[in-house]
């Protein structure tokens, strides 16, 4: 069983004459322990689909089955609840808590989980061990370097150890050598742990680091491709 | 209760991060406060003043005048009593300990070179002993001197100030109008009463003296009673009625021609002032108090704009609405409890310094100030529902993109 799947799935913005479908009839089957990464054109929906996979957004029509349970039919709140239980998250704009040290935006998925502080503090240094960071914990996200903070953001969306990862462009902030860094860092998530990932990226040098590659365009699915297994590319 | 520690924790830090913001946004609630706890601080001072005034006047007292009552101030004229009608009173009502005349006669004093307008007042031993008035100096009149309405009197302190100066009254003989008594007593001082009316200001004397040589009648206007104890006073009230009925030959309540006052019912009267004085000086406070809720409620609304990027972040790895509810509503009710607490310390100064002024004892009732504070934090939680809710209710991927 697939452990997310995507069934005709449209998603129309707006009303009226006015109206855009940023998805429009979309399949797609991701199985556990996958590495895909979405890409396309600027508007083609890649965004869109990932907040839909990630349930911050709903279907205008279509089925939408995360480990077997038909999403489009949950309320808000069961949305958020399987939300927290089994997804993580990873922005483009990092999004971390400004006013908080790299360790407390760690810790901060794991205590709106009501995890006990010394066991929270225990996590959240692991996972910035995990991405090379546990001398960092202290500082603030503006005292890091861009691709130190997503590495920060990836710890956060990685200490509550989700069946399945997202990142919306990880690496559009960073340049080339930071982004081969995360990009590195994903792929041993990956292959280590056997982390499920799904990445929208615009670089089709990022994309070579994932397993498939599924691009996008009009909200359609244009072309759905097995990348060949090959030697962990070097960074340029 | 972590997920309220944390939320505490997050207010607090999120609160003096912003510590000018707070400051100015717990203003309203602190003036509001302050104000609600000097208003009823003060407002209870004032009612346990009128109390003491009214214990001063003399406890158990009852005092009947002719005419009927109308209204608090005012009454109807009818014919005055006589010494006969005392008499009959104490002899037919029981429980009474004195039974005093009271007439009063405006009159000017003089002595030495110096005048002075004043009232005196006839009446006998009897009147000090109902009004719980002892002598500072000298000695009360004697049953001769009563009987016979002998020119001998008793100077209130005002008086005494006012016409001797530093010097000792008794045994100087005082000019009243156009007769003169001899100065036997000192009356202590009893200060002013509730209305502000100056109680030490009167010559007191014989009542035979006053109606003879200033008033020129044999008419007493009012009578002065003490009752023995406080749990008969129903009791001598009910034959103070009767015996009046008869006396005066009233036949049906419409014809009744006297008044019966008595200290409880005073107490009651001005009490029922300083009560509405009191409360509707607390709504006003209240009002403040309702327009600091106000401006929680509007900082509160432009932090949940200013935040709204945050608050996607948190949703959008694991806070629930109730989190996002939890966090703004705490910040809120500490806002609103800061405000109430530092209220509460001005408030209880102000009641200090107004009673002072105000000369009225200093009462602060710890239930009052813990109540403000309780309330305050309640109307943070309250104000802060809306602001809070739109945070809540916002849509994480709407928050993020902002
Ligand atoms: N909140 C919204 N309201 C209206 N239209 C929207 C909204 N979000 C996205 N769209 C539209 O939906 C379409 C798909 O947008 P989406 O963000 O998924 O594109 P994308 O593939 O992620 O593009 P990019 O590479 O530029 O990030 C676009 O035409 C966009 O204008
Ligand atoms: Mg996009």
């Amino acid at each position: 069983m697939s452990l997310l799947s995507l069934r005709d799935v449209t998603r129309v913005y707006g009303l009226g004459g006015a109206q855009v479908n940023a998805l429009d009839g979309i399949a797609l089957d991701v199985e556990l322990g996958a590495f895909v990464s979405l890409m396309g054109p600027s508007g083609s929906g890649k965004s869109t689909a990932l907040n839909v996979l990630g349930c911050l957004d709903v279907p205008t029509d279509g089925s939408y089955r995360f480990r077997g349970i038909e999403v489009t039919t949950l309320d808000r709140r069961a949305r958020a609840r399987l939300r927290r239980a089994w997804i993580g998250f990873v922005f483009q704009g990092f999004n971390l808590l400004d006013r908080s040290s790299a360790l407390e935006n760690v810790e901060l998925p794991l205590v709106y989980r009501g995890i006990a502080p010394a066991e929270r503090r225990r996590r959240a240094r692991e996972a910035l061990d995990l991405v090379g960071l546990a001398d960092r914990g202290g500082h603030l996200p503006n005292q890091l370097s861009g691709g130190q903070q997503q590495r920060v953001a990836i710890a956060r969306a990685l200490v509550t150890e989700p069946s399945l990862l997202l990142a919306d462009e990880p690496t559009g902030n960073l340049d080339t050598a930071r982004s081969h860094d995360v990009m590195q860092l994903l792929s041993r998530l990956h292959r280590e742990r056997g982390q499920t990932i799904v990445m929208v990226t615009h670089e089709p040098e990022m994309a070579a680091y994932t397993d498939r590659i599924v691009h996008f365009r009009d909200g359609r699915v244009e072309r759905d491709e097995r990348v060949p297994p090959r030697e962990v590319p070097c960074p340029a | 209760m972590s997920r309220l520690t944390n939320a505490l924790r997050l207010a607090s830090a999120e609160l003096t991060r912003n510590w000018s913001r707070t400051a100015l946004t717990s203003l309203g609630i602190l003036i509001g406060v302050a104000a609600v706890i000097a208003m009823v601080g003060i407002g209870q001072g004032a009612t346990a003043s009128v109390a003491e005034d009214v214990a001063a006047m003399g406890s158990n007292l009852l005092m009947v005048e002719a005419g009927a009552s109308r209204g608090p101030q005012s009454r109807s004229t009818a014919r005055p009593f006589t010494a006969a009608d005392l008499d009959r009173i104490r002899r037919e009502v029981a429980h009474l300990s004195a039974v005093s005349p009271q007439v009063s006669a405006s009159a000017t004093a003089a002595y030495g070179g110096i005048t002075y307008d004043t009232t005196v007042t006839g009446s006998d031993s009897g009147y000090l002993l109902a009004r719980g008035w002892s002598l500072d100096a000298g000695r009360a009149f004697t049953e001769g001197e009563e009987r016979s309405g002998a020119a001998v009197c008793l100077v209130g302190a005002t008086v005494r100030t006012e016409v001797f100066g530093g010097s000792d009254p008794v045994g100087a003989q005082l000019r009243l109008g156009k007769t003169s008594c001899t100065v036997v007593g000192l009356l202590q001082t009893k200060g002013e009463n509730t209305m502000g009316m100056d109680q030490d200001d009167l010559v007191l004397a014989p009542v035979g003296f006053v109606q003879r040589r200033l008033v020129g009648s044999t008419d007493i206007s009012s009578i002065v009673i003490s009752v023995d104890s406080e749990d008969h006073i129903d009791l001598a009230l009910a034959g103070l009625e009767l015996t009046l009925r008869d006396l005066r030959h009233v036949r049906s309540d419409d014809t009744v021609d006297y008044t019966i006052r008595d200290t409880r019912e005073m107490v009651a009267h001005m009490s029922g002032i300083t009560t509405v004085l009191t409360g509707f000086l607390s709504a006003v406070a209240g009002v403040s108090l309702l327009v600091g809720g106000i401006g929680i409620m509007n900082i509160m609304l432009v932090s949940v704009t200013e935040r709204t990027r945050e608050i996607g972040i948190r949703m959008s790895i694991g806070a629930l609405e109730e989190d996002v509810m939890l966090q703004f509503l705490t910040e809120a009710m500490v806002l609103g409890a800061v405000g109430g607490a530092a209220g509460a310390v001005l408030g209880v100064a102000l009641t200090g310094v107004g009673a002072s002024l105000l000369d009225v004892p200093f009462v602060v009732e710890p239930a009052v100030v813990v109540g403000s504070v309780a309330f305050s934090a309640l109307m943070g939680v309250g104000f802060g529902y809306l602001p809070a809710r739109r945070a809540a209710r916002l849509e994480p991927i709407d928050a993020l993109r902002s």
